[in-house]
């Protein structure tokens, strides 16, 4: 088992990091008892280090099995896929992902502080430096000040900033995101972010985001990998990059309005949002 | 494939058993018979391939050996059973709990299948409890009074069949029935009457929650006494323990449509019953089917405890305490494996009327 | 000021009523062996008489309240706790055994869940009978227990004990495995991407998830338990013990004795229960749930 040392400083990001996701022709059918689901098909996909990669598409495109296939928490049927040149596995017990469900997912019986640390305490990092970091990263997501609070005291906003600093707690190159902020709503997605940009800046992370909101793909990414349903499957995948000192404003601009065309474009070719899904 | 170290110590145990004394008066043909059939076992489950055919002939194989052993009983006249067949014994284990675990292991695809073997699981693992209690019983020579075999509590069932049928009239057809019916009803309808004010619903809920958790058997010898000893007071002592529960549990099931569906039935101008009838007793359907359940458990529970206390000489419990007295442990055995069958047959039927009338219910959806 | 008018109020009413009831019933089931008394007599008796009188009979069908009462001041605090007249002496009998029988039935509950929990064959093989056995009317060999092992000279508490650890057993493993299987699916996902180990993923996730299971049928338990302490008295012959206590009066015809034991039975399963629902009251709040 290694032991997650962590840097108190953001580090020098390894910059060059090419691939640090490298998907190829792969491949994931479920058997369900009503026969097979093919959930994902042909995937081709690279993520550099320090990008910030969006997933969009309707529900059912399969957007979370990818994820979950980056995350070792689901094994493709065929073709390959690297995490930081492992496989999701080794990467995976090499604790290299902070993974932010939809829902927050906190612990009940613990407090902010206790739900950030669990993951260290998992990892068997030891006291002293757990407090440090959850000081560090509840003010990364101002929350300083509630750690002593339990989930259900804070409001659904404040759990999802909770349980992101939780991914962040150990310091992981790689953050995977699913609609981290689907069930929120949208003044406070908005603010959620501008605040997930500025982090992203700060830390240099590479972010692979699930959503299905396209102002908030266009707003965010470098890079809207646009998929398509049965079988799930990459419709298409669009650059943006909207220079990093964004602010909510930029959504007015035309570069911004012109991605979000092509997203929307993209995602109507995708035949996405058919009769049978409505 | 992955070798068991199960396996690998079952075969040893079953060469040990060749070697080591037996005990037996004069080894016969299946003391050879027996370790050739836990070699091929666990050869089987060693080096054969892990089909569904070496499954089923591992199973087979085991269970074979398992029929040889309790024979095998018969052939220690002269000494206890010694260390070469206790290693056959436990080396059959061995491999029908490393078979079970394979069994366990199974996931077939078509659901018959898996159905199946979700049955023979547990009917696997109560066959080995069996199996397993006889021999120790038998072979260590357990005298009947603390344990008697298997083979013996069945040879008494079947050779009691009168009288236990008249127990099990007496307890179950009459003072249990009579107690769970009368019970049930009341509290269902005192139920009914009590969601109808809020007054008695705050006061009597937390009373009835209280007396659920009471030792309400206790009440038995004053039934007695105010009954008589007949089945009379029994049901009595039935109904008692089974009308709070039900009170409880329909009170709360009452409670538990929606605010949203009354105020609906609100807006039709619907009345009291209608809502009732329509809407709330079938939204209390699951928790009045758990009370069901609940007391058709407590029911025989205070049937039989309440004969403790003075009966007439027939009954389940009068004939648990008279043949305790007596020593007959066997007879014992017998009526509580009546009891557990009556106990789970009932419980059974239960939730099989519960499917048909609480089908919309969460937990039946597949 | 809430709290009186929701519970305080409808509760006492509801016992005051319970009360009245009591008393109604102790006039109209003893007053007839009070006017056979009067005609064996030749006397009339008047109507005031005859309710005084049936509420102070020796062996009533159902003695007054007060009666009870005193039956019990008089046996808990008059007679000395050692002397076999003491209820208190008979109350930690039962109690004693019951607590014993409950901490080990506890104990294996636990056990047996975290060993289900953990294995596919224990699950499939033998979660189905632990749950049929539910079904059954265990407390019925109650009787054949206690007998049995005092013929191989286990005697007192043990026994006892044994039948309230067999019976409290059952309710907690079911709970437990209830309660150990009760994470979402998410919160499990969550421990697989922090590699948690299988002890790890117990300690934090399934343990404490488990606590509100634990104690609900913590509560059914030792309710359980003191049941089948008290049935475990009755095949000794009335030695000691609230069941021993139940047992004489119904021989004797001790209907006040009868009430005492039971009234006292009934305040140790409510203190007991309430016991457990305090502690999971503490727990629960440290462990942040909602007040
Ligand atoms: N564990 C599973 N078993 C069977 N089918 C699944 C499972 N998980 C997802 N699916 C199916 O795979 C498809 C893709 O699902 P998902 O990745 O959750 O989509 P998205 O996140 O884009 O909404 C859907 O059709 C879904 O029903
Ligand atoms: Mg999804």
């Amino acid at each position: 088992m290694s032991v997650v040392t962590l840097r108190p400083k953001a580090k020098p990001m390894p910059q060059a990091a090419k691939n640090v996701i490298d998907v190829k022709d792969l491949s994931l059918v479920f058997e369900t008892n009503d026969g097979p689901v093919n959930a994902l098909s042909n995937i081709n996909l690279s993520v550099d280090g320090g990008e910030f990669v969006s997933f969009i598409g309707p529900s059912g495109c399969g957007k979370t099995t990818l994820l979950r296939v980056i995350a070792d928490l689901e094994q493709p049927t065929s073709g390959s896929i690297s995490v930081n040149g492992m496989t999701p596995s080794e990467a995976r017990q090499k604790r290299a992902y902070g993974y932010v469900f939809q829902a927050a997912a906190l612990y009940p019986w613990r407090t902010i502080a206790g739900n950030i640390s669990l993951p260290l305490e998992v990892m068997g990092i030891p006291k002293a430096e757990r407090k440090d970091s959850i000081a560090r990263n509840l003010e990364l997501v101002n929350l300083s000040g509630f750690e002593k609070k339990f989930p259900w005291q804070l409001s659904g906003g404040m759990q999802q900033r909770a349980s992101i600093a939780r991914a962040l707690s150990f310091d992981p190159h790689l953050l995977l995101m699913d609609e981290p902020f689907g069930a929120l709503d949208e003044i406070v997605r908005d603010h959620l972010n501008e605040e997930l940009l500025k982090l992203w800046a700060k830390t240099q992370k590479t972010v692979v985001f699930v959503t299905h909101s396209i102002p908030e793909a266009v707003f965010l990414s470098t890079k809207i990998v646009v998929m398509s349903p049965r079988p799930g499957r990459i419709h298409e995948v669009i650059d943006c990059n909207l220079g990093s000192e964004r602010t909510l404003d930029i959504r007015e601009s035309p570069e911004f309005l012109e991605i979000a065309h092509r997203v929307r474009e993209g995602l109507r070719h995708g035949h996405s949002y058919d009769q049978a899904h409505l | 494939m992955k070798r068991s170290p199960l396996a690998i110590v079952a075969f040893l145990l079953a060469a040990a058993s060749l070697v080591l004394p037996t005990g037996a008066d004069a080894p016969g043909f299946f003391f050879f018979a027996t370790p050739a059939l836990l070699f091929a076992a666990s050869a089987l489950a060693l080096f054969a391939s892990a089909s569904n055919s070496s499954l089923i002939a591992l199973l087979i194989l085991v269970h074979l050996a398992a029929i040889f052993l309790i024979g095998l009983l018969g052939s220690f006249a002269m000494a206890a059973p010694a260390m070469g067949y206790w290693c056959m014994v436990v080396a059959a284990w061995l491999l029908a709990w490393l078979a079970v675990q394979r069994l366990a292991a199974l996931r077939p695809k078509s659901v018959g299948l898996q159905r199946m073997v979700n049955l023979a699981l547990p009917v696997l693992f109560g066959a080995w409890l069996l199996i397993l209690w006889e021999i120790v019983v038998r072979g260590f020579g357990v005298p009947a009074i603390l344990l008697p075999p298997p083979s013996m509590i069945a040879a008494r069932i079947a050779g009691s069949v009168p009288t236990l049928w008249a127990d099990f009239q007496q307890t179950f057809l009459k003072a249990a029935i009579a107690g769970y019916v009368i019970g049930c009803g009341s509290g269902f309808l005192a139920a009914i009457v009590v969601d109808r004010v809020p007054f008695l619903r705050k006061g009597l809920l937390p009373v009835g929650n209280l007396v659920a958790a009471l030792p309400v058997v206790g009440i038995a010898p004053i039934m007695v006494m105010w009954f008589g000893s007949y089945w009379q007071s029994k049901a009595a002592v039935v109904v008692i323990m089974t009308f709070f529960p039900m009170l409880v549990n329909t009170v709360a099931g009452l409670a538990a449509s929606g605010a949203m569906e009354r105020d609906l039935m609100r807006t039709y101008g619907s009345s009291y019953t209608q809502t009732l009838f329509k809407l709330r007793l079938p939204a209390a359907m699951p928790f009045i089917f758990n009370a069901l359940k609940i007391n058709s458990t407590l029911a025989l529970i205070g049937a039989i405890v309440a004969e403790f206390f003075g009966s007439p000489i027939v009954g389940m419990g009068f004939r648990i305490s008279a043949e305790v007295g007596r020593m007959n442990v066997d007879m014992v055995w017998a009526e509580i494996f009546v009891a557990a069958l009556a106990g789970s047959l009932s419980y059974g039927l239960i939730t099989l009327i519960e499917r048909v009338v609480t089908f919309w219910h969460p937990s039946y959806r597949t | 000021m809430n709290f009186v008018r929701n519970s305080v109020l409808p509760v006492g009413t509801v016992l005051i009523g319970i009360l009245a009831v009591w008393y109604a019933f102790t006039v109209i089931l003893n007053a007839p062996f009070e006017r056979d008394q009067a005609a064996r007599a030749n006397t009339t008796i008047s109507t005031g008489q005859l309710i005084e009188n049936t509420m102070a009979q020796e062996r009533p069908v159902l003695p007054a309240p007060h009666q009870v009462a005193a039956e019990i001041r008089k046996t808990v605090f008059d007679i000395s706790p050692t002397s076999k007249r003491s209820l208190v002496y008979h109350g930690w009998v039962t109690l004693s055994s019951t607590l014993l029988g409950f901490g080990l039935g506890t104990l294996l509950g636990i056990l047996l869940a975290i060993a289900i929990v953990h294995s596919r064959t224990l699950d499939k093989s033998l979660m189905p009978w632990i749950i049929t056995s539910q079904t059954v009317p265990i407390l019925a060999i109650a009787p054949m227990i206690i007998v049995v092992l005092n013929a191989v000279n286990i005697t007192g508490l043990l026994p006892k004990a044994m039948i309230s650890t067999y019976l409290s057993f059952f309710p907690v493993a079911v709970g437990m495995v209830k309660g150990l299987r009760s994470p979402e699916i998410m919160y499990l996902d969550l421990m697989r991407t922090y590699n948690a180990s299988k002890a790890q993923v117990f300690w934090k996730l399934r343990w404490p998830a488990s606590m509100p299971y634990l104690f609900t049928s913590m509560k059914i338990a030792v309710a359980i338990s003191l049941v089948g302490a008290i049935v475990g008295e009755l095949p000794t012959g009335a030695v000691a013990g609230i069941g021993a206590r139940l047992l004489a009066g119904s021989y004797y015809g001790q209907t006040v004795q009868i009430w005492a034991a039971l009234i006292v039975a009934a305040l140790m399963a409510a203190v007991l229960v309430s016991l457990i629902g305090l502690i999971a009251t503490f727990v629960n709040r440290r462990m942040g749930a909602r007040a």
